[in-house]
């Protein structure tokens, strides 16, 4: 059993939760004026600020996302910490000193700084709302999916109560309390992810742990007739050596024409399934695989059982080992970091990968089988199916690759809860050195990702059916107070990132859009009074997103953020500060040609068609899935092109 | 202040642009480089990334030192 809800779990998540709105509330007294509401007065000092950039940036998609996926396939993860990292190096040189110097509450503010343009409000204010609404499903379909296994609670009432939370979070005391309750979850983060990481390296690594060996089963190597007949051997035999109680079943439906070779337990009825392998040996071996089953009537099924641990019943094991140590080691005890890599590297490390079965019945199932791969292929680019095509694939492969970490690079620095905070601090000099505390911070946690994500990878205690959950349950794997911890500053991760994408979007509304279509803008104390309803309302839409989109993949989501912020923000941000030709009808139409030239990339792309619609990848008219190395570069052309068709910009004295 | 800032920034960011650059142009059009061990067992793709991190964080820390101050920067609530 993966997870089974821990008492201690949920008093170390309802402390975290009782402090952080036990901030907002001893806060909340300081946010009665927008300026403190929205930019907490400005008074927060750098250090702090600069922590809490790390809060407020390092998502779900950075601890849950990146462990996740390097623990499934090693060094493609550390892509995403080297492109997110990168972005902060655009938001220091370019524009952290440019947005305090000219900005109050919004992104909007410095990008109208001296047009006063309605049109360039209006447009900044929707480009916010849009970036931060794709950012936010994410965010909430990540906190639904770690408060399932953490409270036993169902995946909406994890949205539901992260939802609640950041609410009253913001509402009580806007950007004071927000920015109090990410520097804590930064720190917190930053803290307890080098502790794993030294848990990790002190633990060393294994071959073959017991806790997988134990329960998942390796067949042979199998007698000589059968090595020649290989994969197919299933449809000349009842049983197999080594395997009494169980006969073999014919392939039905979908499995004919896989590799698997399925057996029923006859006294349970369970059904098991096993991939043939060649080792390097030249035998062949049989590996057990798992198998979840979501059958005609709906019902889940794990090996052909009821999911559940009473009798009848099955569940899925934990999974991550090593087959093989360099120069056949068992245990390598304490490691030094850099000898870590050499370990895995010389290793054989015994991955998990799926497929889809069609059923006879209906029905569909997923297989979940061993895949032994040379940690040499672990530790370079290209594992992941969304990075395969840089090895061998096509120019559109490797154009994709290119566009996506250009948006990493581009979308940071176009964040809209990233830009805001900028205002929070006293000046440029400030805005500057809590940017470098914050790249100091983001910049340690990305390193430790590594160590976590091959630490979670070896770690045996890893559930198959969701890399989100690798980190989290590494801490499992060395005991249940660190698990309990570390979930709850997962939590907390959401809250943190979920509150500044709020405040975000309710300055938006507040202070670019509602005050554009006014005669007159709205006074202090109504501006903050509808800030407060403006965040009440995002929220209960963010909730609402995050229970629709559920099961959908938290990176890919946050992806479709970085690339709709670079293509529409960067653009007009960069010129601005650099270009003195710029108009505001320049500005205007890069960022909606920017906003919806990526928006309507991603709809039309290949992954949108096969994730999203659940239609045929082929049939997307876009040729490949990541818009940013075509539309960022349109967003600057037609900033040019319209600011060179439009009058020039008189500054008034 | 502005203005010399400005012009520090944007040489480290062009600094860092044209090795971020080099390291995904590899990955992109000859990732079997990246198999290469140069250095301490390890390969170019650990190193280069690791390579990336530090040096993000050795500009930022030039930048910090050697970029201007505003005075008020004094009455920031900082000590140093």
């Amino acid at each position: 059993m993966i997870y089974e809800v821990s008492p201690l779990a949920i008093a170390v998540f309802a402390a975290f939760v009782a402090l952080t709105l036990g901030i907002s509330f001893y806060m909340g007294r300081s946010a009665t004026s927008s300026a403190g509401y929205f930019a907490a007065h400005g008074q927060i000092p750098w250090f702090v600020n600069g922590v809490a950039f790390a809060g407020d940036y390092l998502s779900a998609a950075s601890f849950l996302g990146i462990c996740g996926m390097i623990a499934f396939y090693g060094y493609d993860g550390f892509l995403y910490s080297i492109g997110y990292l990168a972005g902060w190096i655009v938001a220091l040189f370019v524009v952290a000193e440019p947005m305090r110097r000219l900005g109050r509450y919004t992104f909007a503010d410095a990008l109208n700084y001296k047009f006063q343009s309605r049109g360039i409000r209006i447009i900044a204010g929707v480009s916010t709302l849009a970036v931060s609404v794709f950012y936010l499903i994410p965010q909430m379909v990540g906190a639904g999916v770690l408060v399932q296994p953490l409270l036993g609670l169902p995946h909406w009432a994890g949205v539901v109560l992260v939802g609640v939370v950041v609410i009253l979070i913001v509402v009580t005391a806007g950007m004071v309390s927000t920015t109090w309750v990410q520097f804590l979850k930064g720190a917190l983060l930053v803290i307890f992810s080098a502790v794993l990481s030294m848990i990790v390296l002190n633990r060393g690594l294994e071959a073959n742990p017991t806790t997988e060996t134990a329960t998942l089963r390796t067949l042979g190597p199998l007698p000589a007739n059968d090595n020649d007949e290989g994969p197919s051997l299933s449809s000349t035999r009842s049983a197999l050596p080594d395997l009494e109680g169980e006969e073999v079943l014919q392939p039905t439906g979908g499995w004919d024409g896989t590799p698997f070779l399925r057996t029923r337990v006859t006294a349970t009825g369970r059904i098991n399934v096993w991939l043939p392998r060649q080792a390097s040996d030249g035998l062949h071996y049989l590996d057990e695989c798992q198998v979840v089953t979501q059958a005609a009537d709906g019902k889940t099924l794990v090996a052909g059982l009821p999911r559940g641990t009473g009798e009848g019943e099955a569940t899925l094991l934990p999974v991550g080992s090593i087959d093989r140590l360099p120069e056949g080691e068992t245990k390598t005890g304490p490691l030094g970091p850099l000898e870590f890599f050499r370990t895995v590297g010389g290793s054989e490390v015994r991955l998990w990968r799926n497929q889809r079965v069609d059923e006879a019945d209906g029905g569909v199932s997923t297989v979940y089988y061993p895949q032994p791969t040379s940690g040499d292929k672990i530790l370079r680019p290209g594992e992941h199916p969304a990075f395969a095509g840089i090895r061998g694939g096509s120019w559109f492969d490797r154009l994709n690759f290119l566009s996506l970490m250009l948006a990493l690079f581009g979308g940071t620095a176009s964040l809209p809860h990233i830009l805001i905070r900028y205002y929070t601090v006293k000046d440029e000099a400030a805005a500057r050195k809590s940017t470098i505390v914050g790249i100091a911070c983001i910049g340690f946690f990305y390193v430790l990702t590594l160590y976590l994500g091959l630490g979670a990878m070896t770690s045996g205690a890893m559930d198959v059916t969701d890399s989100n959950m690798a980190a989290p349950l590494l801490a499992r794997s060395v005991s249940e107070t660190l698990f309990a911890v570390i979930s709850a500053i997962a939590f907390t991760t959401v809250l943190g990132t979920v509150s500044g994408l709020i405040l975000a979007s309710a300055g938006a509304v507040t202070h670019d859009l509602i005050d554009s279509f006014r005669s007159e803008p709205l006074a202090d104390d109504k501006k903050v009074a509808v800030a407060k309803i403006a965040s009440v309302v995002v929220g209960v839409i963010a909730v609402a997103l995050g229970i629709l989109f559920k099961g959908m993949n938290v990176s890919y989501l946050v992806g479709w953020a970085f690339s709709v912020a670079a293509s529409a923000n960067l653009p007009a941000l960069v010129m601005l500060l650099f270009w003195p030709r710029v108009t505001k009808q320049g500005i205007i139409a890069s960022v909606a040609v920017g906003m919806v030239s990526s928006l309507t990339w991603i709809l039309l792309s290949a992954d949108t068609f096969s994730k999203v619609y659940g239609l045929p990848a082929s049939d997307a008219p876009m040729p490949f899935s990541q818009p940013g190395l075509v539309t960022i570069p349109l967003s600057f052309l037609t900033l040019v092109v319209v600011s060179l068709m439009t009058p020039r910009h008189i500054e008034s004295a | 202040m502005a203005g010399r800032n400005a012009r520090l920034g944007l040489v480290l960011f062009t600094v860092y642009a044209v090795f971020y650059a080099a390291f995904v142009l590899v990955n992109a059009f000859a990732a079997d480089w990246m198999d290469a061990k140069p250095l301490a067992g390890l390969n170019a793709a650990v190193l280069s990334g690791f390579g990336l991190i530090v040096l993000a964080l050795v500009l930022a820390l030039f930048y910090g030192v050697t970029a201007s101050s505003a005075p008020s920067d004094m009455q920031n609530g900082e000590g140093r």
